[in-house]
């Protein structure tokens, strides 16, 4: 079954049959990138465009390296080098660029929306890159392919996400995504970093780390930002690493194995133990790998060509 | 869909005996197995050349190296295709450097499948040398493609088509010869 | 379209209904020299003048739009006095109310009297709502006698809230004295800091930053107490949430002046349409959840819920075709009231159609000490006549507003507008 979308906009309402394409293709671009020639000429027809509205390396070095991996032509376009700071509006920003002729936009944006407002200004396929605290679908995916290459499975899986679960794209993606493959999840924070209704999305809440370390197969700890703290909603990063932070004395009480993973980057000595993240259980690198295999299938999935799709 | 079989080119004996006859080839012109490979083309090429190799190893005795190779990233239809198929894996687990690989397809017709393996394989190595062993070549070439061994030369008209079946996915042995699918593009 | 002289009209075979009570009754109505000079059966043969066959409507008094933005002066890219009137004919709507937050804002009897000659020569009558603080900054309470001389009929500081306890009671008391209501709009600025849309599951799954219910509760009830203490008339604008319903039943019960007004997306939408991100839909207060609509539908049947208001809210296309963070909180709604309602709340059945035609015309006159026009001998015509049954179908191109952001385009709604009459004015169908 192809995807049903031209877009990847977020994982939410993305289908198992969907994801499971996503990760079984990424699985085999995984290949690619360990022969002697890690690059394959699929798609030299391609031109992409990366607009990052917010700054970010690995994501956009991750990207671009898909992009080169499939031979595709691609730009990238940072804020501090676009118009947007001229005044232009996004829209026009977007159609000034797409009169260039391209095939596929990489959006990263602060605001919340951002794709899916790009898919009515535009006729490119849209893939989301982060946009602002709804989703970051690939990170969903590649935390995805890491699990599952772990673990054989994602159905049953217990996954806790720990930390600030109100502002991050990142368990927004997760969440949708292990959900729809079956896997258990449970978010953990201070109560002020857990949105409110959180449970209607089917997810368990523990406000505990030890619990949550005790209950889970697979602890997803996302980077902690330091301007929610001067926003109020922690008292202070001391308090945070006390209560909140994974560290080697918590897992060992719990006396059980436990995968960690983190999107990066870590703030080390704040929400990870400097030496966990480095330790055999970290899948961290692995993920970073896993970045790039999973963007690669995404571009190829996305790239057949419109009139298909239309049809299809 | 049920296509109108015409004949039955081979059967179940005789593709037996064929992959018997290609292997012998094989042996024959690299003097032995002791710097060949074999990298099967997917779906049934690498089928067939898993069957090569087990005829190698029987007959020589000795191990020889087998691979599959996937070649869909390396096609030539992405702007004109409706949608993307399906990627698997390749795998050859072996350095292709300096050896002389054998590579194995079900059917030889356009040549473009072989084109799109031979630029796949290149980006492994550098083999000694690459030869090409197909069960059927049926004619109708688009590119200046040969094969090195060949099961069994079927001439065709362009409204034929000529389908191999193999126990490994279709529950039985035999080459056909039917009638093409309209085109559905 | 197009407007006349109400000079010798005859509206043939209309219906008139009771607003108190749904009585109908088939009647004839002619309007001379802006009065209505008969209403009963009339010949056609024995009549002289123009002759409209209003067959199927209802000729009902004249609708008010207690809330609207007419973006003069200062944004006369947006709307304008005259664009406004235009769209709240089409709207069937022959008396609007502005609120203050224009550019320079109404805080002077100037400015007052400046929006009231520019809509001398309408056939809508507007109403300016002046500001309770002087600049809208909840500082020092604005000139109010001279504002209410000039012709402001109401206060409020559309947009803020009256954030200080001290000035927000100082200006109830003062209100009091000339008998205007003080309208606020009801939302703690910290509670809602950044807020986009409503504090609920669409907020999470969308990644936008919640507004939550409270926000506006805490301040209906501030609202509350200060005017149970000053004794002064409190006016809660688009009132949004459960919670803000039950607490204007129970202030109602006890006695305080408070009166309020919901809108028709807040009855018509529910924060699940946001799922697009479209901008259309952002607006202040947020779309609520279903049960904050139906509270607010069985507060308007049960009385807690005076009237029906549209806060008409243009911005211009560039403005709102942006990121969702970045778009003007707004909707239009003028000239899709009348139709919203009788769609998504009579056609429910949620309320009755006399009981929503008195929303739209009998309480915000009530709210604002007005008389309702009356459809008697000798009274000044002012009217609007509506078929109730026939469809017709929202379409963006063609509104009479100067802006485009509303969400409804390509909805079907009934209460086809035929015509509206005021100060000596037909503006009709052709």
């Amino acid at each position: 079954m192809p995807l049903q979308s031209r877009h990847l906009l977020g994982l939410e309402g993305v289908s198992a049959e969907e994801i499971t394409l996503i990760l079984e293709t990424a699985a085999s671009f995984k290949e690619i990138l360990r022969r002697p020639i890690p690059k394959v000429p699929t798609l030299r027809h391609q031109t992409i465009v990366n607009l990052f509205f917010e700054p970010s390396t690995r994501t956009r070095i991750s990207f671009e390296l898909a992009e080169k991996r499939l031979s595709a032509d691609s730009i990238s376009f940072a804020t501090a080098t676009s118009s947007v700071t001229k005044g232009e509006t996004l829209k026009d920003t977007v159609r000034n660029i797409e009169a260039m002729k391209i095939d596929m936009v990489v959006v990263r944006h602060q605001a919340s929306g951002v794709p899916v407002f790009l898919t009515q200004c535009i006729d490119a396929a849209i893939i989301n890159a982060g946009d602002g605290m709804h989703e970051h679908p690939t990170q969903g995916l590649l935390d995805m392919m890491t699990m599952r290459e772990k673990f054989g499975r994602l159905k049953g899986l217990k996954v806790a996400i720990v930390g600030d679960i109100a502002h991050s794209r990142v368990a927004g993606s997760n969440m949708h995504g292990l959900k729809t493959m079956g896997a258990e999840v449970m978010v953990c924070g201070p109560k002020t970093l857990i949105p409110r209704n959180i449970q209607e999305l089917g997810v368990e809440v523990s406000c505990s780390v030890d619990d949550a370390i005790a209950w889970a197969d697979v602890l997803n700890v996302l980077r902690i930002q330091l301007e929610r703290q001067q926003a109020g909603l922690f008292p202070s990063v001391r308090e945070y690493h006390a209560e909140f932070g994974i560290n080697k004395a918590r897992l060992q009480r719990a006396k059980k194995e436990i995968t960690i993973m983190h999107p990066g980057p870590i703030n080390r000595g704040i929400e990870l133990e400097s030496d966990l993240a480095d330790a055999d259980c970290s899948l961290i690198l692995e993920q970073v790998t896993n970045g790039v295999a999973v963007r690669m299938a995404v571009l190829y999935l996305l790239s057949g060509n419109e009139e298909g799709m239309a049809e299809g | 869909m049920k296509l109108k079989v015409k004949a039955t080119i081979i059967d179940e004996e005789g593709l037996q005996r064929t992959v018997a006859r290609l292997a012998m080839e094989i042996i024959e012109r690299n003097q032995g197995v002791d710097k060949i490979a074999i990298v099967g083309v997917r779906t049934r090429g690498a089928f067939i050349a898993e069957r090569i190799v087990a005829r190698l190893c029987e007959t020589e005795g000795k191990k020889v190296p087998l691979g599959i190779l996937d070649i869909t990233l390396y096609r030539d239809d992405f702007r004109n295709r409706l949608k993307q198929p399906i990627v698997q894996i390749t795998d050859i687990p072996f350095e292709i450097d300096n050896i002389n690989v054998i590579l194995v397809d079900d059917v030889l017709f356009t040549g473009r499948t072989s084109r799109a393996a031979l630029d796949a394989l290149m980006d492994f190595g550098r083999p000694a040398s690459i030869q090409l062993a197909v069960l059927v070549d049926r004619g109708h070439r688009e590119l200046p493609i040969h094969a090195d061994y060949v099961g069994k030369n079927i001439p065709t008209s362009i409204g034929e088509e000529v389908q191999v079946r193999l126990k490994e996915i279709d529950k039985e042995d035999c080459v056909l010869l039917v009638e093409a699918p309209k085109e559905t593009k | 379209m197009n407007t006349i002289k109400a000079n010798k009209v005859l509206f043939k075979n209309g219906e008139t209904i009771n607003i108190r009570n749904g009585e109908r009754l088939q009647v004839d109505v002619v309007v001379l020299d802006g009065k209505i000079d008969r209403v009963g059966h009339i010949e056609e043969k024995n009549f002289a003048g123009k002759v409209l066959d209003v067959k199927d409507h209802l000729i009902v008094p004249g609708l008010m739009d207690m809330h609207v933005h007419f973006r003069e002066p200062g944004r006369e890219d947006e709307e304008t006095i005259e664009t406004g009137c235009a769209a709240a004919m089409a709207g069937g709507i022959t008396a609007v109310c502005t609120m203050p937050n224009t550019d320079p804002p109404c805080d002077t009897q100037e400015i007052v009297r400046f929006i009231k000659k520019r809509a001398e020569a309408e056939l809508v009558d507007v109403f300016p709502i002046a500001c309770i603080t002087k600049k809208r900054e909840g500082k020092e309470i604005s000139e109010i006698a001279d504002l209410v001389r000039a012709g402001a009929v109401a206060l409020s500081d559309d947009g803020n809230t009256v954030i200080d306890n001290a000035v927000m009671r100082r200006a109830l008391e003062y209100a009091s004295m000339y008998e205007v209501p003080v309208i606020d709009h009801c939302e703690d600025p910290a509670l809602s800091a950044g807020g986009q849309i409503n504090e609920g599951i669409m907020s999470t799954r969308l990644g936008l930053l919640g507004n939550p219910d409270i926000s506006e509760a805490i301040i209906i009830a501030r609202d509350l107490a200060l005017a149970e203490f000053t004794g002064g008339h409190i006016h809660i604008a688009h009132l949004s949430t459960a919670k803000g319903v039950e607490l204007v039943r129970r202030g109602k019960e006890m006695g305080i002046k408070v009166t309020c007004e919901v809108t028709p997306h807040h009855l018509a939408l529910t924060e699940t349409a946001l799922s697009s991100f479209d901008t259309n839909l952002k607006m202040a207060p947020p779309l609520r959840t279903a049960m904050d609509v139906e509270a607010l539908l069985i507060g308007l049947r049960d009385g807690t819920v005076d009237a029906i208001a549209s806060d008409h809210a243009p911005h211009a296309i560039e403005e709102k075709d942006v990121e969702f963070d970045a778009a003007p909180f707004g909707i239009l709604g003028l000239e899709t009231m009348l139709g919203i309602i009788l769609t998504r709340v009579v056609r429910t059945e949620a309320l009755r159609l006399h009981e929503a035609l008195y929303k739209m015309t009998m309480a915000p006159r009530e709210v604002l000490r007005m008389p309702l026009p009356q459809i008697k001998k000798g009274e000044p015509a002012n009217l609007t006549i509506f078929n109730p049954e026939s469809q017709w179908k929202v379409d963006k191109k063609m509104l009479k507003s100067r802006s485009r952001n509303m969400p409804y385009d390509g909805w079907k709604l009934h209460g086809r507008v035929f015509a509206v009459c005021n100060k000596g004015l037909i503006h009709h169908v052709d």
